[in-house]
């Protein structure tokens, strides 16, 4: 079932005026800002179908850029946030895409710094709530409801095993696990949900396992 | 887990609790929380809707001026005239309506089930609260049996615009409204689900159509609707009236509805009353000729 929670209903307590448009926008981007592990340097948001055609009355702009900037749903500086993302020296681009896409809410973000990029796609489901449907070109199925990490690795034998020992070494549960790669033994991407957050020190003990190239988590 | 609406009355009536209970039970399981912790937040979310129609009460203005004041003009009108349609049911408009005045001018607000369809759980409530006299407890369950219905078309059908039309919105949004009203007047779970149906049958088909695209024309209007059709489907179904076709067939039925309706009359700003002379004529008041 895509909703799990009452408060998917009632809720998110957010800033105006649209749930789907603002709260889940902002929640897209502070999804990608949190894959990235951390603030990124500028931003290419391609925009497609309700999202293209409204973005400007429904403040969709200034969501994604407020999720950029990691703020929550309900914070008041929202409808500030290109002006804030500029003071910070974060570039957001804005572009209105006319490609078919599944979902008439949905948003494609590049985001980087100077070192490192990634590419995420994010779909606005309804009542502030998101789902990632793509990151650097695997497709995933990521409600948000949970927290999450994300591996990439090299597809090597052994590389699930380094990362599911560690978790199995501190006690934690997994809920959902995916595993999905570019090619035999190149790029691939691991998509572990978790019953808890995980603390720093077994992030920083997963991102020294073998094949592993990064691992970011999503908290819920 | 209920998946449909058969099954949260059935759970009820099989273990003589409340729809809201039903709900807060499920909570509780499903994300592993206390229910001082699920009460906590739900009431937080309560104390947000309280604040906004507060807030609107001062009157307020949307950016573009597009929406604003209505609120506030309802309420003085009750106190200065006999309103034709009633107190009770006028208030919920004014506070519907307010909640969704206060979305439009990037307040805070509690989404239920979206912003744009904000005003009518609230509004209802807090209309309804003078004549029933709840207790805090009581208003805080009335958001549980909102949310367990709503919580049944989100999984069945759609809650956005974007993806059904208003119908999903304001239509569920109001349908929710009229289940709570009814348990928090007593009625049973059988009746809360009676008038669910009966509000969303006659919101079935309602396009998405707002002007420029903001949810300000005429979603908050819609809001006003949406309440008073909640209050007047759980009257009805408090006397005893009953749906011919079952809640989740009408839920079926506004899913496969929205399915069909074109892009241009789902959130895109694109068609209806956004396609109309004077709707066009603000789109480019506001943002300049596209």
């Amino acid at each position: 079932m895509k909703y799990q929670s009452v408060f998917d209903i009632i809720g998110p307590v957010m800033i105006g005026p649209s749930s789907s448009h603002t709260a889940g926008a902002a929640k897209i981007g502070k999804a990608a800002r949190n894959l990235l592990g951390k603030q990124p340097k500028w931003a290419k948001i391609y925009l497609y179908e309700s999202f293209a055609k409204t973005y400007k009355g429904h403040g969709t702009d200034f969501a994604l850029a407020g999720g950029l900037l990691g703020f929550e749903t309900d914070d008041t500086r929202m409808s500030k946030a290109l002006e804030i993302a500029k003071e910070c020296d974060l570039t957001i681009e804005f572009i209105e895409d006319t490609s078919a896409v599944s979902h008439p809410n949905t948003a494609r973000l590049v985001i980087g710094n100077d070192s490192e990029q990634l590419e995420l796609v994010g779909i606005s489901i309804g009542g502030g709530k998101v789902e990632i449907t793509e990151l650097n070109g695997f497709k995933l199925r990521l409600s948000g409801n949970h927290p999450a990490i994300l591996v990439i690795h090299n597809d090597r034998f052994g590389a699930i095993a380094s990362i599911t020992s560690i978790l199995a070494k501190h006690e934690i549960n997994i809920g959902h696990m995916e595993v999905n790669r570019k090619d035999v033994g190149k790029e691939a991407l691991m998509i572990i949900e978790t019953d808890q957050n995980l603390g720093e020190k077994v992030m920083n003990e997963l991102a020294l396992a073998k094949h592993i190239t990064q691992i970011s988590a999503i908290v819920s | 887990m209920f998946r449909t609406a058969a099954e949260l009355v059935e759970i009820a009536e099989k273990e003589n609790i409340l729809i809201s209970e039903v709900m807060i039970r499920q909570e509780m399981e499903v994300n592993d929380k206390t229910r001082e912790v699920i009460y906590a937040e739900m009431e937080r979310n309560l104390e947000v809707m309280e604040k906004a129609i507060e807030d609107s009460f001062q009157g307020v203005q949307s950016v573009t001026g597009l929406t604003g004041g209505d609120a506030v003009l309802i309420q003085d009108y009750m106190k200065n005239k006999t309103p034709l349609s009633g107190i009770l049911l006028l208030d919920a408009v004014s506070k519907a309506m307010g909640t969704n005045e206060v979305n439009a001018a990037m307040g805070t607000i509690c989404a239920t089930p979206t912003a744009g369809s904000a005003g009518v759980v609230p509004g209802t409530l807090f209309a309804v609260k003078d004549q029933l006299n709840p207790t805090r407890e009581q208003m805080i369950r009335y958001l549980f049996t909102a949310g367990a219905f709503g919580f049944v078309v989100a999984n069945n059908a759609f809650i956005s615009g974007a993806a059904g039309g208003c119908q999903a919105e304001v239509g569920s949004a109001g349908a929710m409204a009229a289940a709570a009203i009814v348990e928090m007047a007593g009625g049973t779970p059988q009746q809360s689900a009676e008038a669910f149906a009966m509000t969303l049958k006659n919101m079935l088909g309602l396009v998405c159509d707002p002007v420029a695209g903001l949810v300000e024309v005429p979603c908050v209007k819609r809001n006003a609707a949406g309440s008073s059709l909640a209050i007047v489907s759980a009257d009805m179904a408090l006397a005893g009236v009953t749906s011919r076709i079952p809640c989740d067939e009408v839920i079926g039925a506004m899913y496969r509805i929205g399915k069909a309706m074109p892009s241009t009359l789902r959130e895109t700003g694109e068609g209806g009353l956004a396609d109309t002379p004077t709707g066009r004529l603000l789109k480019e008041k506001i943002f300049g000729a596209f």
